[in-house]
């Protein structure tokens, strides 16, 4: 936290001769570069680690070859990527076409703005930031939808359609199941739901939400069109759902948007049901003092590490849902109970039950 | 208003669920399918005919190449056919390493088909753990025939050779330890027999794994449970055989109702499904799989006991002895006839046929009295499975399809021969 006021302050002395306005927006893109530039190292690396940790899952190595452990294969992919050749589909709409990418990746990246990764340290502070967050993050459909439409082509079609009907059912879930945390919270501010769940790890909303907990990590698959709930790719239906038609760099943008989505979804999980930047070794003697030194971002990467796991070891379990039967899970399992649950959350908050109220 | 049609969509041949070369011209409505229609004939290869213009012993090969994951129980069915026909005896021995091949052959498919099926629905993980075992049984192939696919290792009369004595062992390279290699090579000290028998002592934990991951996941039950339902008296009209008809209910399985090599000496049980869906099907193939290790199992004892001669001394129909050949006239004249001109069939016709893994796999053979045939018609199983395609996915949804061209283990070498 400190650091980072440094930070602020290097950059208004280094920069004194511009007016104020200026330089308030020059901060706020250095601020904006310093999130996404990590951001985007991660999402490269996260595939790295999902193709190991898949690998070894299924007796297999993963990539080995380009550099030492094969850590340079993110870069070696990024490069193939970006040199590849962009194919138009005939009779595809091209403005359409190359709008999409943008449309799926421009709001996976704008939402990272409002969270918070450790006491102060975040782009924005909004006061409304969860509807934020479910705004701007439900405007990523758009893409696949529009992805699936301006292919002009049959299977991409089929995705957008699945894409379409799956996002706006999860919504309603994940929204449900994120009104309970600010029920408890009191307010909609994710730095404001995070210094509520301050005082160990029993503080944390991961025990009287724990159903809620579960449901939004399932929905959040649902969401990044993550294995089980891979449909909308559905690699052995569907070949490759709304991605068919996409070569070279528009592909590579979809895949930044999903995992950028994936790690996004992790953060939230960690955020609203397990303290945020919160030390798991809050209140309790000893241990508190030994980890004391750990920066609130650390405890924050490591818990979202974890959720990001899950995402892999899930996929090397699961076979895939049929369409339906996702449907059929968000409307007539987990709508039903996310809504009970806001009225035993209510009843609980009414009681001044457990330290969370 | 605009006319409202159905939605066509082509489904393959380049798709990753098409299993080889499956085209499927599907009528959907939403996500429903309307018709199914598949269109065969794109690895068309002309076995049949290429057959009959090569002496028999030739075109075992094109045996190999029909159903390419079970291999040695087509060359069964052609050289029994043959054998018929020859009206030759084959050695005790070599019948119980058919039938021991024949099994090692059924969890090679089956496991094939389970790795395939499970990467249908969704499942990545288990591809990669059926081929773990897959591969130490195609070391057994190797091991006897020197390939690891396309055998031709039985012959009219018999086997080409005896087991090896000697397992086939892993070198050393750069990319593993001795301590790896000291691992791998741990079950390989012995012949090949201790090797197959200590793969029948290990494979049924392999099971339990598949078992564990699949048979009772709720995902796995929600995609296969009531998909494609065939009822007995349906899969008998539509000439179903194999898992497919067993699954359905039929306790019909030809080394049970005509037994042929030494199965009537074994000891197994034919597993049958209740509903006929797809999930039935599944525990159908993963109960065969047991039932053949078992009989592998009984065929190791037998064979570890009693050695001997594993070709018939016919040299008419197998070649003489190598050392033979170096002063006995006769000898070399019978190894020159059956490698030039191969050996003659009476006039007449055969049909034989075998389990194989998928189900009836039958040769009709006609000579006319010359060393190479007049006409062969192959019976393929996955052909009559292959036709019930559009009647089992009516109805059904988009991934269903999928599903039901996995558990119809349909593999395109056999079916467009």
């Amino acid at each position: 936290m400190e650091l980072w006021q440094a930070f602020v302050q290097i950059l208004h002395t280094l920069i004194p001769w511009l007016d104020g306005t200026v330089a308030s927006i020059l901060i706020i893109l250095i601020k904006a570069i310093a999130l996404v530039m990590p951001l985007m190292l991660v999402v490269a690396y996260f595939t790295y680690a999902e193709r190991k940790v898949i690998g070894y899952m299924q007796l297999r190595i993963g990539p080995n070859r380009v550099g030492p452990k094969g850590w340079l294969q993110p870069i070696a992919d990024a490069l193939k990527l970006m040199t590849k050749e962009i194919i138009f589909p005939t009779k595809a709409n091209i403005y359409l076409f190359l709008l999409a990418p943008v449309l799926a990746i421009a709001p996976a990246i704008a939402v990272w703005a409002v969270i918070p990764f450790d006491e102060g340290i975040y782009v924005t502070n909004l006061d409304i930031s969860l509807l934020y967050v479910l705004a701007i993050g439900s405007i990523g459909v758009y893409g696949i939808i529009l992805a699936g439409w301006a292919s002009n082509s049959k299977y991409p079609l089929l995705g957008a359609l699945r894409s379409a009907s799956l996002l706006v059912s999860y919504e309603i879930v994940i929204g449900f199941a994120l009104v309970t945390v600010v029920m408890i919270a009191g307010s909609a501010n994710l730095n404001t739901i995070v210094q509520a769940q301050q005082g160990g790890i029993v503080h944390w909303y991961f025990i009287p939400l724990f159903p809620m907990m579960i449901i939004f990590f399932i929905s959040a698959l649902v969401e990044t069109n993550r294995a089980p709930f891979d449909v909308v790719e559905g690699e052995s239906e569907i070949v490759g759902g709304t991605h068919v038609e996409y070569s070279g760099m528009t592909f590579a943008v979809f895949f930044l948007a999903e995992y950028a989505n994936m790690i996004l979804m992790a953060v939230l999980a960690v955020v609203m049901f397990f303290g945020g930047w919160h030390s798991p070794f809050e209140a309790i003697p000893y241990f508190e003092n030994v980890f004391a030194w750990v920066p609130g971002i650390i405890w924050l990467l490591a818990k979202t590490t974890f959720f990001m796991f899950l995402y892999l070891w899930v996929r090397a379990t699961f076979p895939r849902f049929r369409y339906d039967q996702i449907m059929h899970l968000s409307w007539k399992v987990f709508l039903p109970i996310t809504i009970i649950w806001i009225f035993v959350v209510a009843l609980m908050t009414r009681l001044q039950l457990g330290p969370w109220f | 208003m605009a006319e409202i049609r159905n939605y066509t969509l082509n489904f393959g041949p380049q798709h990753p669920a098409a299993h080889g070369v499956l085209r499927l011209i599907l009528e959907i409505d939403g996500e429903v399918i309307e018709r199914a229609d598949p269109h065969i004939g794109l690895l068309h290869r002309g076995t049949e005919k290429l057959i009959e213009s090569k002496p028999y012993n030739q075109s075992i090969g094109y045996m190999d190449r029909l159903d390419y994951v079970s291999i040695m129980c087509n060359e069964h069915a052609y050289v029994m056919a043959i054998e018929t026909m020859l009206g030759i005896k084959v050695p005790e021995r070599a019948q119980y390493i058919r039938v021991m091949f024949d099994e090692i052959t059924r969890i090679l498919n089956h496991l094939m088909w389970l790795g395939t099926h499970g990467l249908d629905v969704g499942a990545m993980s288990i591809f990669l753990y059926a081929f773990r075992e897959r591969e130490k049984l195609i070391d057994c192939y190797e091991a006897v025939s020197g390939s690891r696919m396309h055998a031709t290792y039985y012959r009219p009369g018999g086997v080409y050779r005896d087991l090896p004595d000697k397992m086939p062992q892993y070198l050393a390279s750069d990319f593993r330890t001795d301590k790896e290699l000291k691992v791998m090579n741990e079950n390989r000290q012995g012949s090949l027999l201790d090797f197959i028998a200590d793969f029948v002592k290990e494979f049924p934990k392999s099971i339990q794994q598949y078992d564990e991951l699949l048979t009772d996941n709720r995902i796995w039950k929600q995609r296969l449970v009531n998909i494609g339902i065939v009822s007995a008296s349906r899969a008998k009209q539509l000439g179903f055989t194999g898992p497919m008809l067993r699954g359905s209910g039929v306790a019909w399985d030809l080394r049970k109702n005509q037994p042929y090599a030494v199965y009537d000496q074994l000891e197994f049980d034919i597993p049958v499904g209740v509903t006929g869906d797809s999930y039935d099907r599944y525990l159908v193939h993963m109960e065969e799989m047991r039932q053949s290790n078992h009989i592998i199992k009984q065929c190791v004892n037998w064979l570890q006991k009693n050695p001997g001669t594993v070709m018939s001394d016919d040299h008419k129909v197998s070649p003489p002895k190598r050392t033979n050949m170096k002063d006995d006239m006769e000898s070399l004249i019978h190894h020159f006839k059956l490698f030039t001109e191969g050996y003659c069939l009476p006039e007449g016709e055969v049909y034989r046929a075998v389990e194989h893994p998928k189900g009836e796999f039958g040769v009709y053979l006609i000579s006319d009295g010359a060393n190479k045939p007049y006409r062969v018609k192959i019976r393929a199983p996955g052909f009559a499975h292959l036709a019930a395609m559009d009647e089992m996915v009516r109805g059904h949804m988009l991934s269903d399809v999928v599903t039901i061209i996995g558990t119809q283990d349909v593999v395109f070498g056999e079916i467009d021969r």
